[in-house]
């Protein structure tokens, strides 16, 4: 990745390039092309690709470093933040790289309400305590058995649920994305009903490593992985790790999530990581480690059984996958 | 100026095999370079770009194959038939590569855990078996087990393709997460080269 460090007296592009321009720059590109011939087209590609990079400037973060590190490889930045599910931006892995420079993620506000002690329109920075950052390294397992090792950066949820308070009675957090067509082109196909739901008991929201990522490798987290705020539940499927959140709920029902309705038989409230418990299309027995040619084995809880165990004691986890 | 069958064998047939061949030799090419630890085109999990890649073309080299003969009826001309065999040929070949991505880049031979999948994955059961039903037709694609079966009784057996299709497509769909646009798509083209069948399937039915 091309990383441009400006000096105060630089111009930037956006002093010097039309906004209009800049946001409608494939067709003008495209134009170019028609404009110039055929003989041009390796010029505009490279044109192209510079605009690409020019996406969103990502700010590094002031953060701490902490003890959750798996102690293994990380997985690099480019396969993170090229290689996304992320249907709001398209259903291919490559989609959400491409179109999620559309998002607006600042300013940002997350509306707090249900069963909460400080029921409010929160903004970005004062539900998430941006002083008190640190580093939390996770495995993170797909349910398309596929899996990375991820440097987040964040919060605690546990820390956001003090804030906006529990009153007594509330069992669940339920979170919702962003549905925005303007923002969001995947929005206007309904592969899903839209807004993207998800949801947890209040006691795995509180479980210590139940995090908040709001960065990734350093700085500020891309569109496409889920800017400015978004879940990480390490111990469960990736679709659980809610993306772009803007609005966090509590309630004392179990709620509705949006693989849940959409497929009931394959994915159930919890979907916790689990080897012996197969989705009906996918064996969830062993998973492909990006960037790694053979499988490995899948561990229990995502490896994270020590943790959140109890939280599950003498429950039917085959009934409740 | 028309083209001749002679012509249209002699050079038409050399230039669909080498088109029929460049996504093949694509795969090829890039599972070389990420063996070879070079940049490639198969992205980050080169196991699912291949599986699906070859999926893809397996099926819509299958679609071509029923398309030629309502071609030939649009064209009123036999031409397009010349290639049926060749293209229907292709189309079981990339479905060997699809399953050699499966089994053996993507399952590394693990042949305990490729029965489970078979068995229990529904939209596995329905590939394999659509697969299977392939091999019969690919066999049996020569002149000489024209002649030894009857024209009667291989083009009997070859209506197969009738079925497998269907199932091809149904795999597809069930493959995908969520209402996907694109399976659909594919199957609304099923439909069609199939609708142009009707009229012969009806005249069939109401024979016996």
């Amino acid at each position: 990745m091309l990383i441009k460090n400006y000096k105060p007296w630089q111009l930037r592009e956006n002093d010097v390039t039309e906004q209009k321009l800049y946001v409608n720059r494939r067709s003008f590109i495209r134009g170019a092309v028609g404009v110039m011939g055929a003989g041009s087209i390796m010029g505009a590609t490279s044109a192209h690709a510079a605009f690409l990079e020019e996406k969103r400037k990502l700010a590094p973060y002031e953060y701490s470093k902490t003890s959750y590190d798996p102690a293994e490889e990380l997985t690099s930045e480019e396969a993170i933040t090229n290689y996304n599910n992320y249907y709001e931006f398209g259903t291919g892995k490559g989609d959400p790289a491409e179109n999620a420079w559309r998002l607006q993620p600042k300013p940002w506000s997350v509306k707090v309400d249900g069963m909460v002690e400080k029921p409010a329109t929160y903004a970005f920075e004062d539900l998430v305590d941006l002083k008190s950052l640190e580093e939390r390294i996770y495995r993170l397992r797909c349910v398309e058995a596929w899996s990375m090792v991820v440097p987040w950066i964040g919060v605690p949820l546990s820390a956001i649920i003090n804030k906006i308070g529990v009153q007594s009675g509330a069992k669940y957090v339920a979170f919702e994305t962003l549905a925005d067509p303007k923002q969001m082109p995947g929005v206007r196909r309904r592969v899903l009903d839209w807004p993207y739901l998800e949801g947890l008991t209040i006691a795995e929201a509180m479980n210590p490593l139940t995090f908040v990522a709001v960065g990734l490798y350093g700085k500020e987290i891309p569109n496409q992985n889920g800017a400015p705020l978004r879940l990480v539940v390490p111990w469960k499927y990736g679709f659980k790790s809610i993306k772009s959140i803007v609005r966090i709920r509590l309630t004392d029902k179990e709620p509705v999530t949006s693989w849940g309705r959409s497929a009931p038989r394959e994915y159930g409230f919890y979907s916790n990581v689990n080897p012996e418990v197969n989705h009906p299309r996918w064996s969830q027995a062993s998973e492909r480690r990006i960037g790694e040619f053979g499988r490995r084995k899948t561990l229990m809880f995502n490896g994270y059984a020590e943790e959140v165990a109890h939280l599950y004691a003498g429950m039917d986890l085959k009934a409740n996958y | 100026m028309t083209i001749t069958t002679a012509q249209m064998r002699r050079y038409g047939k050399p230039v669909i095999f080498f088109l029929l061949m460049v996504p093949a030799l694509w795969l090829v090419y890039n599972w070389y370079l990420a063996f070879d630890y070079k940049p490639n085109g198969l992205g980050f999990n080169p196991q699912e770009t291949s599986n699906r890649f070859s999926g893809d073309w397996a099926m819509r080299i299958l679609l071509i194959t029923l398309a030629l003969s309502p071609l030939a009826k649009i064209l009123k001309s036999p031409k397009p038939i010349l290639f049926r065999r060749m293209v229907g040929n292709f189309a079981f070949f990339y479905a060997c590569l699809h399953i050699a991505s499966y089994v053996w880049l993507d399952m590394l031979f693990n042949w305990p855990e490729l029965w489970k999948d078979v068995l229990k994955r529904l939209y596995i059961t329905v590939g394999m078996i659509s697969f299977l039903c392939l091999v019969p037709l690919a066999i049996t694609s020569t002149k000489g087990w024209i002649k030894r079966l009857g024209a009667k009784t291989w083009q009997r057996l070859h209506r197969l393709v009738y079925i497998i299709a269907p199932l091809v497509i149904l795999h597809f769909i069930m493959m995908r997460k969520g209402f996907q646009l694109e399976p659909l798509i594919y199957g609304a083209i099923l439909a069609t080269l199939l609708a142009f069948r009707l009229p012969k399937f009806f005249r069939y039915l109401s024979r016996n």
